[in-house]
């Protein structure tokens, strides 16, 4: 009697590993197969617009849309960089002009600010590190009209002064960044140099900076990226074609190729001028992946 | 506690007056910061609000007249508030929740992962001007590619940037499609979750399911909440894809807030109603932010920190 019921058990046991070994087999497809559609659906528009970039007018206007260009028009880059606009001038003033002076701003300021908030101790700091943090939830609409009066009334505008200067007196969001990694360095090390009569300059320039090397090297990648990416700034205060910046001068392009009906090339060139300007950023991802996805991690986690 | 209050009835000790000084020394830069670019704007800003102000002649007083006048004769203002809820109610709970069941997807054993990975992340940092500029090409009535591949298969085009009903739906898609920073984040918070509470619930016969729902939800609420505010703040500013994809068109249906505020202020020169609408945006985006963290208690679990 109890064999009888040992094997059914055995038996039913069986049938139910054969059964969950199937399900297994068929989520772990299913997964992929939803993943390669997901990844696809994320890739495509990216992909399009290089695709997009090597077609001519006829082939960027045919229905169904054309994903190999045969053939290719390599020239629509070089000749929607050079044609109407001088997108060169433009890549000086976006590198140059925004993206150096106000990453290396930022990175020197926020790790002197950091480190007042992280590594000592004083009385009402954390009163002012909460208010730093507060002054995120701001829109910049609210200070947009009486910083533009004051830029304009410094004769700023039209030139990348209210883009750069407010960097050298640190960017919250960095701030924070940069805190939070100096929290997680032991405290006995600062002590140690204290005791040998180090000041706290000192301390940062010898003991805590060798050991922030992947957090600086986070803020650079973000803020760099911030500045590159930049619309909004550039709008407000700059307007002469040579003084804007690349992300501006895709625009203009559209404008200019749009303004009286669609001029030749219209979407290619526009394609090729964004493939241009997106591809430093896709490069910078693939040589710095883990830095991107560490510091995106560190920005969202100890929220 | 206790300590520090002795100590300071007495004044500060040597150490704590050199410590503060040398803390107010180091972040300096962003006190002076706080002042120039914070606090006086802020202030000015105020009194913006209640002027009439062109730049060309000084501010005149009017009182509450930039408030009222919003408020009741401004053609456009319940227009820009309907769209701009509209955007932030669907876009932000909508990605993030795409983002957080890719970032399940992702946090499971997979081949590739790093690759998966970046390709859902780099629509997040490309240039807002680029994804404007691939998305304008993309959605085109005529010519873009989402609408030849639908008329290959034999349906209508759709019309996602002409027609006033489809132009926040459309933004919202290209938000969506832009959700790989928070996967990033919710993917790292996946991986602290401890493997000994899914182990529990395993051995309690929980399914798939059920743990995602017990357990991987509860662990990551604090992060969803931090995704959320972030979320809902930035969206409320949301200026520049709306401005490059479609300017605010067609028939104003996708004019968002912020760039009715633009134009208020640059285009009509009119700074003190911009102002006002600023102080306004600024009012809601607090009001939503301490609503949030209020009701989340509800919802959020906070391990033993509280």
């Amino acid at each position: 009697m109890t064999a009888t019921a040992k094997t059914a058990r055995d038996l039913t046991t069986a049938a139910a590993v054969r059964r969950s070994k199937a399900t297994h087999i068929i989520t772990e497809v299913a997964k992929y197969v939803v993943l390669l559609l997901l990844s696809a659906s994320f890739f495509f528009p990216l992909f399009y617009m290089f695709v997009s970039a090597i077609k001519n007018d006829s082939q960027v206007y045919t229905v169904p849309p054309i994903l190999f260009p045969n053939p290719a028009h390599w020239q629509n880059f070089y000749n929607a960089w050079t044609t109407t606009f001088n997108f060169t001038q433009m890549a000086i003033n976006s590198i140059f002009r925004y993206c150096l002076p106000v990453t290396l701003a930022t990175v020197i300021v926020c790790t002197l600010v950091g480190y007042g908030f992280a590594r000592i101790k004083w009385v009402g700091r954390d009163f002012l590190f909460y208010l730093c943090m507060g002054t995120m939830m701001m829109p910049w609409q609210v200070t947009m009209v009486p910083l533009f009066i004051i830029y304009r009334t410094l004769k700023w505008t039209n030139s990348y002064l209210p883009l750069v200067v407010p960097s050298l007196f640190g960017v919250p969001y960095f701030i924070f960044l940069l805190r939070q990694f100096m929290m997680t360095i032991p405290e006995e090390l600062s002590d140690a140099a204290r005791i040998d009569g180090a000041n706290e300059l000192g301390i940062l320039i010898r003991i805590i900076l060798p050991l922030m090397t992947p957090a600086l090297t986070v803020v650079a990648l973000f803020r760099w990226l911030g500045a590159w990416n930049d619309y909004l700034g550039p709008l407000i205060y700059l307007n002469r074609a040579d003084l804007y910046p690349l992300a501006l001068g895709v625009n203009q392009l559209r404008v200019a190729q749009m303004s009286n009906g669609n001029q030749v090339n219209t979407f290619p060139y526009l394609m090729a001028v964004s493939t241009i300007i997106a591809l430093p950023i896709l490069l910078l991802f693939f040589f710095a992946q883990r830095t991107f996805i560490e510091g995106i991690s560190l920005t969202g986690i100890k929220g | 506690m206790a300590a520090t209050a002795g100590s300071r009835s007495s004044g500060l000790s040597r150490v704590e007056r050199r410590n503060l000084l040398l803390g107010l020394a180091f972040i300096s830069p962003w006190i002076i910061g706080f002042l120039i670019f914070d606090v006086y704007p802020l202030a000015s800003s105020l009194y913006y609000s209640l002027t009439r102000y062109d730049l060309i002649q000084a501010p005149v007083w009017i009182g509450l007249g930039n408030y009222s006048f919003t408020f009741t004769k401004d053609p456009s203002f319940w227009n820009v508030v309907y769209n701009t809820f509209f955007y932030v109610v669907f876009s932000v709970p909508l990605s993030i929740a795409a983002a957080f069941l890719i970032a399940n997807l992702l946090n499971s054993k997979i081949v590739g992962r790093s690759i998966f990975r970046g390709i859902i992340y780099i629509p997040s940092i490309v240039p807002a001007v680029c994804t404007a500029m691939v998305w304008l090409l993309l959605l085109n009535i005529q010519y873009g590619a989402i609408n030849g591949m639908l008329q290959a298969v034999h349906l209508r085009a759709i019309p996602f940037l002409s027609n006033p009903n489809l132009s926040k739906p459309s933004l919202v898609m290209i938000a969506t499609w832009a959700c790989g920073g928070t996967v990033v984040i919710f993917l790292a918070s996946l991986q602290d979750v401890s493997r000994t509470l899914y182990e529990a619930a395993t051995m309690d016969g929980a399914n798939a399911w059920q743990r995602f729902l017990n357990v991987t939800l509860p662990m990551c609420s604090p992060v969803i909440l931090f995704n959320l505010t972030i979320g809902f703040i930035n969206s409320f500013q949301e200026f520049t894809l709306p401005w490059l994809l479609t300017n605010g068109g067609p028939a104003a249906s996708s004019e968002m807030y912020s760039l009715h505020l633009y134009r208020t202020a640059f285009q009509n020169l009119r700074m003190g109603t911009a102002s006002a609408l600023a102080w306004l945006l600024f009012i809601v985006i607090v009001a939503f932010t301490v609503v949030l963290f209020r009701t989340s208690g509800r919802w959020v679990y906070y391990g033993g920190e509280r």
